[in-house]
């Protein structure tokens, strides 16, 4: 697809531009507006008494005493909501043979993971709520927990869901060529690994919360939601508590970070929800710490045997994988909890020449918090494996990681194309990145310092990672699975009787920068001042119905809807400005807010044309209809994702007696084909990798025999903080894609992709010397001690 | 002995009087009571630094200080560092590097990044991350503040 | 989180303070810093029925040097330590742990005497004392008590302190000409809790070692300082004495090589 060229080069373009976004000032004032902010008028508190126990039954509940509490409104159990909210599952027909069992919004008869809610407790403060949950009696028979994974699928343990016999959730195999010939080859290595996955969670700095406000005189809900997808919750939220779909309305003003996290259907939210309806007034609910790391859905919790057969000369041959993941009691609704294991099998070594490949995926319940998407959904997983494997052979047969991959990339000139998966690939430069990497890093002269460390007992270790990733997903990844989730965005572009521009979008900001590249786009494709653009997000009765900001897919998809509707007002009002100036609109354009000639000649001041329309229609001709407001919609097609891809170093120090691991520089280059705002695109990436070297090197939830998560405070689990991360630099390759006009393709995971991948490289480059390696992440420093060890 | 306290304090210049639950922390005194809802709350145990607030020239957790504890004192939050002007040089500078993206820890860390620089640190990226190590920000990766801090002591100097 | 509720009290001197702590017999608890006192009371692990806040009693306040030694009262922040003439001159070991102690907004509000009353194993102030040969100043309903910091800790958050008593102060000696002092503590991450930490003082060739984050409680080892002067290596075989923790960050052995580690890293520093 291609458009006008004056989209990106005329003189007031603002496409490629490192504008800072006009929004900054409001979060730097205080003046933002998230979810706890907001207060109503008899606004009422909830607070929830969650199961203390993996897995029991629940044999009585007592409430008495804690409904004569000062303060308390209301109690429900799960009983009490049944009749008033309709259970849901988590599985979609494109995940043949996905199996979940319905889930209510609080536990009913059985709790299944530590911090499930069972009990909700209205009241006129969030403290006085939480000191009646305190008198609430609940009477729990403990079950034995499904805890370990690897013990899930054993015939002798326990059921989670009876009916199904298992606690299998889903399996997929998936088999291109013939490894175990390939394996079997003379001069074929095969080198075989056991890889760990910890469990992770999202740790948005703003918890979950919602604010939800019945109005029974109109039968209609408005819920105030700290999250990605205003229109999925909307259906959600109209489908489970039984209202009309147009009477439920969800804002989402600020969100303080979601990552994947505040996407999907939490139980304490649609019985917050619930409460609203039947006490007919507004209800909030803000997760606390405690019942973020407990309830907001983990992520990873893969243990994946695998292995890669290189021959002597470096070529691949194929790569052979099982991935077992535990998911939790249940699949997550509406998204799935079976996500990210199919990434893993779709994607592990996606970025080579594969002929063989062969893997297997195993999703089981246990009783553990739900898993579901989380930011880079199995990229970190594929990725780590693939280029883990594939730097482990290199050392096997004495090749540099670097020609090790310029020999098994796929070549820049090959595309379109499919990977080993049959995953369609367009577009990418894997040879072009890495080639770049190697430059902005001065890889040459790292290996030398390096060479000279090792003699004075230094262990430093360069890694390296080349990834794809999806980004701009099409109706093949949600839709087509019966989900209702929009793969469509919409944008609205107005003109104001004042010249400005309000725009309305069906993305979502959650801090990327997106309501600041939908004005830049808007400004520069219709070709007014930045300044003079307005916009609005996150709000389903305002903006055109859409998917929202997930997968890396705002700037793709609700970008390219933007530029359509941009391109299309535009085309709209040069009609009118035609008849106006008695001319042709071939012959006219707008630039720096007015309409004029081809060289930027004033003719009309949009302002004027606009006033015009809207107050003095009388001076235009009678058939003339102007219509100064556009609405356009996208999705792609053709493809079902639109793969990204970069090539990313990471530079380590471990320290052999600690087992501690210092980052000293990251270099991520990546092509997410057009960068609207580089600036933008650059915090993204480094974010991004901040939070893969959170999964890489600190992040866990770890879990007792018993199923009770251990370190479920910010003190215990750890994030990652400014002291120990590095300057990371970034560098851009563009190849824009062809499936939209903008082609920009997504860049908010990278990072967090590719990062785990280079950390895990550079590690057990550093240990080398040491023959020691390590497979397990996050790499602690026990971790790193017990590797070394395990090498004497 | 009663389980609400009277206090009187001043809050972004203003005086404020209140009867308070004893149990009342700070930042959410100011956040509901003085709808300042700028200082936010993300972990209520003292590890995130999103509610940190200004309290008689110091920064302090606000969800570690009880509103009680607060009787007398002079506390300057987000809101008060904008109408000040004391946050000026920090906000552009923020605002040049990108320096936040959701915005949920920018409260604290303004708070963070003001004491460092009041205290006369130097534009030493190692001294500069390790002093703002006690924020979380899951959004930006730290490097855009450390820059911007950098870019506020730099150019003061100048 | 909010924590539960409870009478705030805020005497005016010390010997209000100490009627209110017998008043209450038990259910009162003092309120220094806050700064741990509040997460657990947030996380509802702590609901004491009353707090009293000592913020205003003046007699727990104030670093002075009297001869041979230094009296720093209670309720001195981590923030005044850290700025004080005395203490940077007279007892540096403070001065080199302060910086390792969580983030400047705890340390603006984080007391010495909270810190030692709540005897967290991974707190480092806990460690200072025993290296230093500190003296406790205790004072309750039966006079004041001076306790040696060795005698004051008990186990996980547990010490010697009378339900009815408050530290007023702790009395430190001052550094000598012949004394040095060392610092370590291992963290994944700036300013949190050590997985292993040590503190050191030296008095010519006699050592005071005392390790913090290893244990339930800061430890000292006897054959290990008798021994470290002439043999590191044969010396930290006496780390076996300790009990060491075992959690979801390291299990025994690996903060046994870690304490180890933090040892060798703080004689190095004293010796370079």
């Amino acid at each position: 697809m291609t458009g006008p060229a004056h989209i990106f080069d005329k003189p007031n373009r603002y496409i490629g531009k490192s504008s800072p976004r006009a929004d900054a000032a409001r979060l730097l004032q205080g003046r933002g507006k998230f979810v706890d902010d907001v207060t109503l008028p008899r606004m009422v508190h909830a607070a929830f008494l969650r199961s203390p126990f993996a897995h029991a039954t629940i044999t009585a509940i007592d409430t008495a005493e804690a409904k004569d509490a000062p303060g308390v409104i209301a109690i429900y159990t799960g009983h009490d909501l049944t009749d008033h909210v309709t259970p849901y599952v988590g599985v979609l027909t494109h995940l043949k043979g996905l199996r979940s069992a319905p889930q209510h919004p609080l536990a009913v008869d059985v709790a299944r993971w530590q911090g499930e809610p069972v009990v909700m407790v209205i009241a006129t403060s969030r403290a006085l709520a939480e000191d009646a949950c305190e008198l609430v009696e609940v009477d729990y028979e403990e079950l034995p927990a499904v805890v370990d994974t690897e013990t899930a699928l054993d015939a002798d343990t326990p059921v989670i869901h009876p009916e199904f016999g298992n606690n299998l959730a889903w399996e997929r195999d998936v088999v291109a060529g013939d490894i175990d010939a390939a394996f079997a080859a003379s001069g074929v290595q095969v080198i075989d690994r056991e890889f760990r996955f910890g469990r992770h969670t999202g740790v948005t700095l703003e918890s979950r919360g919602t604010l939800c406000d019945f109005d029974p005189s109109e039968n209609e809900l408005t819920v105030y939601y700290s999250g990605q997808a205003p229109h999925m919750m909307q259906v959600i939220f109209a489908t489970h508590l039984d209202l009309p779909e147009e009477n439920v309305r969800v804002i989402s003003n600020d969100v303080g970070g979601s990552f994947g996290i505040k996407i999907h259907t939490y139980g304490d939210e649609i019985a917050t929800a619930a409460a609203a309806k039947l006490l007919k007034r507004p209800v909030k609910f803000i997760a606390d710490r405690f019942e973020s790391f407990v309830t907001d859905i983990h992520a990873r919790d893969h243990v994946i045997k695998a292995r890669i057969g290189v021959t002597n000369d470096g070529d691949i041959v194929g790569i052979d994988l099982d991935d077992l993941t535990g998911v939790g009691p249940f699949s997550m609704y509406p998204r799935t909890s079976a996500i990210e294991c199919n990434q893993i099998l779709n994607l592990t070594g996606a970025p080579y020449n594969l002929d063989n490949y062969r893997a297997k995926g195993r999703v089981v319940f246990q009783n553990k918090t739900l898993m579901c998407q989380y930011r880079g959904v199995g990229h970190p997983i594929a990725m780590a494996v693939a280029d883990g494997l594939l730097d482990d052979a290199a050392r096997a047969i004495g090749m540099d990681p670097v020609a090790v991959r310029h020999l098994n990339l796929m070549a820049d000139d090959s595309y379109p194309r499919a990977s080993a998966t049959g995953m369609k690939l367009d577009d990418l430069s894997h040879q072009k990145a890495l080639t770049k990497l190697t430059d902005i890093m001065d890889y040459k002269g790292l290996r030398e310092k390096q060479t000279e460390d090792r003699k004075n007992g230094i262990y430093r270790g360069i890694g390296f990672v080349s990834m794809v990733e999806v980004t701009n997903p099409s109706p093949m990844f949600y839709g087509v699975g019966g989900a209702s989730i929009a793969s469509q965005d919409g944008a609205t572009v107005r003109l104001d009787a004042g010249g400005a521009l309000h725009v309305a979008s069906s993305i979502t900001e959650q801090g990327q920068g997106t309501n600041a590249i939908l004005a830049q786009i808007a400004a520069g494709v219709f070709g007014v001042a930045l300044n003079r653009v307005k916009v609005t997000t996150g709000d389903t009765k305002t903006t055109p119905y859409g998917g929202g900001t997930w997968a890396s897919r705002g700037a793709g998809i609700g970008g390219e809807a933007m530029l359509q509707a941009a391109q299309a007002l535009k085309d709209q009002v040069l009609a009118v400005a035609a008849v106006m100036l008695q001319t042709s609109a071939d012959k006219l354009d707008i630039q720096d807010g007015a309409v004029t000639d081809p060289d930027g000649t004033l003719r009309l001041p949009l302002a004027d044309l606009a006033r015009t329309v809207y107050y003095r229609g009388n001076e235009l001709p009678n058939d003339l209809n102007p219509e100064l407001i556009a609405t356009r919609h996208y999705r792609v097609t053709d493809f079902p994702f639109v793969f990204t891809n970069g090539a990313m170093a990471a530079h380590v120090e471990v320290d052999t007696a600690t087992g501690f691991i210092k980052v000293l520089h990251f270099w991520a280059v990546e092509d997410c084909g057009r960068v609207i705002n580089p600036l933008l695109v650059d915090e993204q990436i480094r974010g991004g990798v901040v939070q893969g070297i959170g999964g890489a090197l600190y992040e866990e939830c770890q879990y007792s025999e018993d199923g009770q998560m251990l370190n479920a405070t910010m003190a215990d689990y750890m994030v990652p903080m400014a002291s120990e991360m590095p300057d990371i630099t970034v560098a851009h390759i563009e190849t824009p894609t062809k499936t939209s006009v903008l082609g920009a393709k997504g860049a908010g995971e990278a990072g967090t992709g590719g990062a785990p991948a280079a950390i895990l490289n550079a590690v057990n480059d550093a240990l080398s010397p040491l023959n020691a390696s390590i497979w397990q992440m996050p790499m602690t420093p026990e971790r790193v001690l017990n590797a070394i060890d395990a090498a004497k | 002995m009663s389980r609400f306290v009277d206090i009187k304090l001043r809050v972004n210049g203003e005086d404020v009087s209140a009867t308070v639950p004893s149990r009342l922390n700070l930042v959410d005194f100011l956040r509901n009571d003085l709808c300042l809802t700028g200082s936010h709350v993300g972990c209520e145990h003292g590890v995130c630094g999103a509610c940190t607030v200004i309290v008689d020239g110091d920064s302090v957790r606000g969800c570690l200080m009880l509103a009680a504890q607060a009787n007398r004192a002079d506390i300057t939050t987000i809101e008060g560092l904008a109408d000040n002007g004391q946050s000026d040089a920090l906000q552009a500078a923020f605002t040049n590097r990108n320096a936040l993206q959701c915005g949920f820890c920018t409260p604290g860390m303004l708070a963070s990044a003001l004491g460092y620089i009041d205290g006369g640190g130097t534009a030493d990226r190692d001294a500069i991350r390790k002093h703002i190590s006690g924020n979380y920000c899951r959004c930006t990766g730290y490097q855009s503040i450390v820059d911007a801090i950098c870019d506020v002591i730099e150019e003061a100097r100048t | 989180m909010k924590a539960p509720d409870f009478d705030y009290l805020r005497p005016a001197n010390l010997d209000a303070a100490l009627a209110m702590l017998a008043e209450h017999d038990g259910n009162a608890v003092p309120l220094a810093g806050g700064q741990s006192l509040m997460p657990m009371m947030n996380f509802r692990v702590a609901a004491p029925e009353v707090l009293i806040d000592l913020a205003d009693v003046a007699e727990l306040r104030g670093i002075t040097r009297n001869g041979d030694h230094v009296r720093i009262g209670a309720m001195t922040r981590y923030v005044q330590l850290s700025k004080d003439p005395i203490i940077l001159a007279d007892v540096p070991l403070i001065g080199m742990a302060l910086p390792h102690i969580a983030h400047d907004a705890i340390r603006n509000r984080g007391t010495i005497g909270g810190s030692l009353a709540l005897a967290d194993p991974a707190a480092e102030m806990p460690a200072l004392m025993l290296a230093l040969d500190a003296a406790i100043e205790v004072v309750g309903a039966n006079g004041t008590r001076l306790i040696k910091a060795d005698n004051f800790f008990l186990s996980y958050f547990e010490t010697v302190l009378e339900k009815d008593e408050l530290i007023t102060a702790v009395v430190i000696p001052t550094a000598s000409n012949t004394q040095s002092f060392g610092f370590c503590e291992l963290t994944q991450r700036h300013g949190d809790y050590a997985l292993a930490g040590v503190a050191v003082s030296r008095t010519d060739a006699k050592y005071r070692i005392a390790f913090f984050g290893v244990a339930d409680r800061a430890v000292r080892v006897a054959a290990l300082e008798d021994t470290v002067g002439d043999d590191l290596e044969k010396a930290l075989a006496h780390l076996d004495e300790i009990e060491f923790t075992d959690d979801g960050k390291a299990n025994a052995a690996t903060r046994q090589r870690l304490a180890g580690v933090a040892l060798t890293r703080a004689l190095e520093e004293m010796t370079s």
